[in-house]
């Protein structure tokens, strides 16, 4: 089994989520440059958080013509996994791999603070290992992370059971004042409608140790590490 | 009567502007070899209501200097119509 | 002739200097020279008016220290911990956004000059008054660069200090510190050196941004309704990220030779600062320079501050595979010159030579003694009488009030727009405490602080930095860590009046005494002088940037109240002072000495018992009594945390003092705990043996913050209200 790690110019979680992938689940990571096409048989490719190209224009819109890219739309076609933390989220959006938009945070600052989330959808291979309606503590760190569909398309996701995470307050609260950022409907991650490609905006290799304050982040990354051995790599 | 500002702000001659660079770039990338510049800036529509046209004008050159442009390091230009 | 000595008094040299620079050349200077004089002799870069009195600061340490060109630290175990300070106050004042976004860039470089990887930033900064329209504007504009800066260039900023008062109105204070981490056998040099080595200009192109920011922003006061030249920066934190990606590529490659940031001074002072670190000389053509402007003079050129810049000395025959890795990040890396053995900095522009300056003497600048005076206002502020100041009738008020100080309340607002987390190695998160930083693979931590209160050194420069040294390290023991270096940034008014720099040489003194008893080198550091405006200067700001190691970092403690039911506990002495605190400045309107009483001894006592405890696992909690007291300690110890905690504390072991002062008080030496029960005769034991005093105030819980002087309650209020009204000052 092996992960890649996408490194865009101006990526910055990039190391983060190698060191979680190799040190602490101890699964064979390997980085992947923005510019080279080959995916080196990697079984999930993480679009890490931070800033490709300074979010110079809109955040995701130049990465997304990166010729990584292209094969990762190949890759997704043949039922790879692709996770998407913040800025890989946009990249996510802005590539049309994932619907809707996310548009500048409710308050228009940055905010990097501990958020609770509801894990809405535990029958995804992200988030097997959660107990349905668990309420888990991953912090967040972006400027643009508020999640925009039109109506029908949120009815639509909202029916394939594709909104995998939601902010909430410590006691699975859904309401306005846990929302930090203004997302509609306090949408914090969502799926494509095979459940390979998730894209969230909070980090969760951040929240991967013990010594950082939470561990509920490894959860997610072990649900799929868990899926992809019983599934032996897992592609269609 | 109801006018319609549309300022447009864009860094001074000089001011280095990072964001213009890297879309330039990422438009050779792209093919457009024919691109020698990129520019950035901010669209504003300001809508006021005030008697004559002359003191729309006025207004929305007070708000561009105190506000919408940053004297040290942009400058702006800006047209008024008649709003709807 | 006499145009020559035009140019050179524009741009900031004086007569004298002018006949030094004819002396060192034997001839008449070229504009070209003149700039590259004017930039390297500038107080920003020379340090004329202070550099005689650094060889006052301690070298030696507990641990082994380092000395480089930008940037200093510590060794421990098998790596070296780099730091340094730097001052970005007058572009800040000008521009606020990019004026402290561009500070962040150049601090971070300076880091990355000695090989190390920048893994976090703290930011001290000063601002008038928040009513204070044009500083709220500053303020918001700071905090904002901080974060469009910091955030993408993906180096956590994890701590720092908020400061509002008149004195810094029309002239803020950001004062930005960075910490890095390198293997200790891997370090960088600015050097150039080995005649015909390559140099190699990498990073963003040369515009005409910033020209004579150092010698003309830095280095003389603000006139009021005078038009600066637009001289400022723009930051470019994406090209900043690829640049300190592709310079750590580089020097793992083992053959560059030396690197320096160009920031301040550019290329003037890169250039010319490594060729005499090296002991050689360096021939520039101008030609070859990436512009980004047409018709650039070889002054502009070499005067320019354009950001996200480094010059590098590489191995002969290497530096194509060098220049390949700035490619491939998508940066300039162009050929620019070689190094020579004349000694000298040759300049050649479109085939001439332009400029042609011994590396020696273009880098030692003159060192300026002037006159200095003890202030006259001193002796009237220092002379409080508790005696006239009426006591509080309703202690809730005063809470309340000084809740509100932008000074005592929750920093929040502004530390949730700094990525704190990216890196993942924040320990301790901001808001509870100093901040401690895990090193991947080790099982110890760093902990880092920045301290000084302003108002202290106005009333005492000598004795209020000392204190700030001291309050420094009580804030790093009191999470666990041993104190190890010192980096400062001392903010002062104009050093050509005898008060200003009566002020500079007695804080000087005061960090210099302190930090030698406590055995703290100073590793590295920065002055901003000029920090004045017509009203007046500001107030002497000695900022202490702090560095400890903590031996094992899942000991480390925050000052954050955890359980109800905890012991809270005081160690050290309480006195009947209130010299130079908010409780005087906030409710009455004074700001009086002299200052409390104050015992390096104590400290260190003080010191050693926290590593003690901590490491230990004896305590909760811990943390320094400082702004507003023993209450406000308190209170933030029940209200940092996500859920805020209830406290019952009883004060009558100190009724025969002023209460005001029991409670507001900031009389140095004093530490507050919180522990488990079974913990506290341990405590008691080892503090005795220590000799600190040692008191119990009370126990974590209930949902009020409740102070009972006996049966008397003088505050009782809920803290859910509380950390409401804490949290919304600022935003």
């Amino acid at each position: 089994m092996r992960f890649g790690v996408v490194v865009f110019p101006g990526s910055n979680c990039d190391y983060d989520c190698y060191y979680v992938l190799s040190r602490v689940m101890q699964i064979d990571t390997v980085w992947l440059w923005h510019e080279d096409r080959d995916l080196r048989g990697c079984d999930c490719v993480v679009l890490p958080g931070g800033f490709s190209y300074g979010d110079y224009l809109r955040t995701g819109a130049i990465a997304r013509f990166s010729p990584i890219m292209a094969s990762i739309r190949k890759f997704v076609q043949e039922g790879g996994f692709v996770l998407g933390i913040c800025n890989g989220f946009q990249i996510l959006l802005e590539s049309g791999l994932l619907p809707g938009a996310l548009l500048p945070n409710r308050d228009g600052h940055f905010v990097c603070r501990y958020t609770y989330l509801k894990v809405e959808n535990t029958d995804t291979p992200f988030t097997r290992l959660f107990s349905p309606g668990e309420v888990i503590r991953i912090p967040i760190a972006h400027h643009q992370g508020n999640f925009f569909m039109p109506f029908a398309e949120l009815e639509e996701l909202k029916k394939n059971r594709q909104i995998v995470f939601r902010y909430c307050g410590p006691h699975g609260e859904e309401d306005e004042r846990f929302n930090p950022n203004g997302s509609l409907e306090n949408v914090a991650g969502i799926a494509s409608s095979d459940f390979r490609v998730l894209g969230m905006m909070p980090h969760p290799e951040r929240a991967s140790e013990a010594i950082l304050g939470s561990q509920d982040g490894k959860k997610l990354f072990l649900s799929l590490i868990t899926w992809l051995k019983e599934n032996q790599g897992g592609r269609n | 009567m109801k006018y319609c500002g549309k300022i447009i702000v864009v860094l001074k001659e000089g001011v280095f502007d990072p964001q213009g660079v890297t879309i330039c770039n990422a438009l050779h990338t792209l093919g457009y070899g024919e691109v020698v510049g990129v520019k950035t800036g901010k669209f504003f529509e300001v809508m006021v209501e005030v008697e004559s046209l002359e003191l729309a004008r006025k207004r929305i050159q007070e708000m561009c200097d105190q506000l919408l442009a940053n004297p040290v390091i942009e400058r702006y230009s800006f047209e008024v119509e008649v709003g709807k | 002739m006499e145009e020559i000595e035009r140019i050179s008094e524009e741009l900031g040299l004086r007569k004298e200097e002018y006949q030094k620079v004819v002396e060192i050349l034997g001839r008449v200077p070229t504009p070209t020279e003149i700039a590259m004089f004017s930039v390297e002799w500038s107080e920003h870069c020379g340090y004329p008016h202070s550099r005689r009195w650094f060889e006052l600061f301690p070298r030696q340490g507990h641990f082994p220290a380092l000395f480089g060109e930008d940037a200093g630290g510590i060794i421990y175990d098998d790596l070296a911990i780099i730091f340094k300070m730097e001052s970005h106050n007058h572009p800040s004042q000008i521009e606020p956004k990019q004026g402290a976004a561009t500070g962040i860039g150049g601090v971070i470089r300076d880091i990355l000059g000695s090989g190390a990887r920048p893994i976090a930033c703290f930011d001290s900064l000063r601002f008038g008054p928040l009513e204070d329209r044009n500083s709220r504007y500053v303020f918001r504009g700071v905090v904002e660069g901080i974060a469009f800066y910091g955030n993408c260039v993906g180096v956590p900023t994890v701590g720092g200090e908020l400061y509002f008062h008149p004195a810094f109105r029309g002239n803020c204070l950001v004062n930005v510190m960075c910490v890095g981490v390198a293997e200790k056998g891997k370090l960088a040099q600015a050097v150039a050196r080995g005649e015909g080595n390559i140099v190699l200009y990498v990073g963003n192109k040369t515009g005409r941004d910033g020209i004579g920011g150092c010698s003309i922003l830095a280095s003389q006061e603000f006139a009021d309704g005078e038009e600066k030249r637009p001289s400022v920066q723009i930051g470019d934190p994406f090209t900043e990220k690829c640049l300190i990606e592709a310079t750590l590529e580089a020097l793992a490659t083992g053959f560059v030779v030396g690197v320096k940031d160009m920031g301040a001074a550019g290329l003037t002072c890169s250039a010319s600062e490594m060729a005499a670190a090296g002991k050689s000389g360096v021939e520039l053509d101008l030609d070859r320079v990436p512009l980004r402007e047409e018709g650039m003079e070889a002054w502009e050129i070499m005067m320019s501050e354009s950001q996200e810049r480094m010059l590098l000395c590489v191995a002969r025959g290497r530096e194509e595979e060098i220049r390949k890795i700035f490619k491939k990040w998508g940066l300039e890396a162009e050929i620019v010159g070689k190094v020579t053995g004349s000694g000298r900095v040759t300049i050649i522009h479109r085939g001439e030579v332009v400029a042609d300056i011994p590396a020696n003497e273009l880098t030692a600048p003159p060192v300026y003694t002037p006159p200095r005076k003890r202030p006259t206002y001193l002796d009237e502020v220092n002379s409080l009488s508790l005696q006239s100041l009426p006591l509080p009738t309703d202690y809730e008020n005063v809470v309340l009030t000084m809740l509100s100080s932008p000074n005592l309340c929750s920093r929040r607002w502004v530390y949730e727009q700094y990525d704190h987390m990216v890196q993942t190695n924040t320990v301790v998160l901001p808001g509870k405490g100093a901040s401690v930083l895990r090193v991947k693979g080790k099982k110890w931590g760093i902990a880092v602080t920045t301290d000084c209160n302003p108002v202290y050194c106005y009333l005492d420069p000598y004795r209020g930095a000392q204190m700030a040294v001291a309050e420094a390290a009580l804030n790093l023991s009191a999470c666990g860590a041993r104190p190890a270096g010192i980096t400062d940034c001392l903010n002062f008014g104009n050093p050509e009046k005898p008060d200003r720099y009566w002020q500079f040489v007695e804080a000087v003194k005061g960090i210099a005494d302190a930090s030698r008893f406590f055995g703290l080198p100073i590793v590295s550091g920065n002055v901003s002088f000029y920090n004045e405006n017509p009203r007046g200067t500001i107030y002497p700001v000695p900022t202490i940037g702090m560095v400890g190691i903590i031996e094992d970092v899942e000991q480390a403690v925050d000052g954050v109240f955890k359980e109800e039911g905890h012991i809270v506990v005081l160690l050290g002495k309480v006195r009947e002072e209130l010299g130079g605190s908010e409780y005087l400045r906030v409710i009455h309107n004074l700001e009086a000495g002299p200052l409390p009483s104050f015992s390096l001894n104590e400290e260190k006592a003080l010191q050693e018992l926290l590593i003690e405890l901590i490491s230990g696992g004896f305590v909760v909690s811990a943390s320094d009594v400082s702004e507003g007291g023993l209450l406000f300690t308190l209170l933030e110890a029940c209200l940092a945390g996500e859920c805020p905690l209830g406290v019952m504390v009883n004060v009558e072991p100190w009724n025969s003092l002023r209460m005001d002062a029991v409670l507001f008080g900031e009389g140095r030496g004093r530490v507050l705990l919180s522990l488990r029960e079974e913990n506290y005769s341990k405590v008691a034991v080892m503090a005795q043996e220590k000799g600190v005093p040692f008191a119990v105030l009370g126990r974590v819980g209930g949902r009020d913050f409740l102070i009972r002087n006996g049966r008397e309650v003088l505050v009782a209020l809920p803290v859910l209200d509380l950390k409401e009204r804490w949290e919304s000052v600022l935003s």
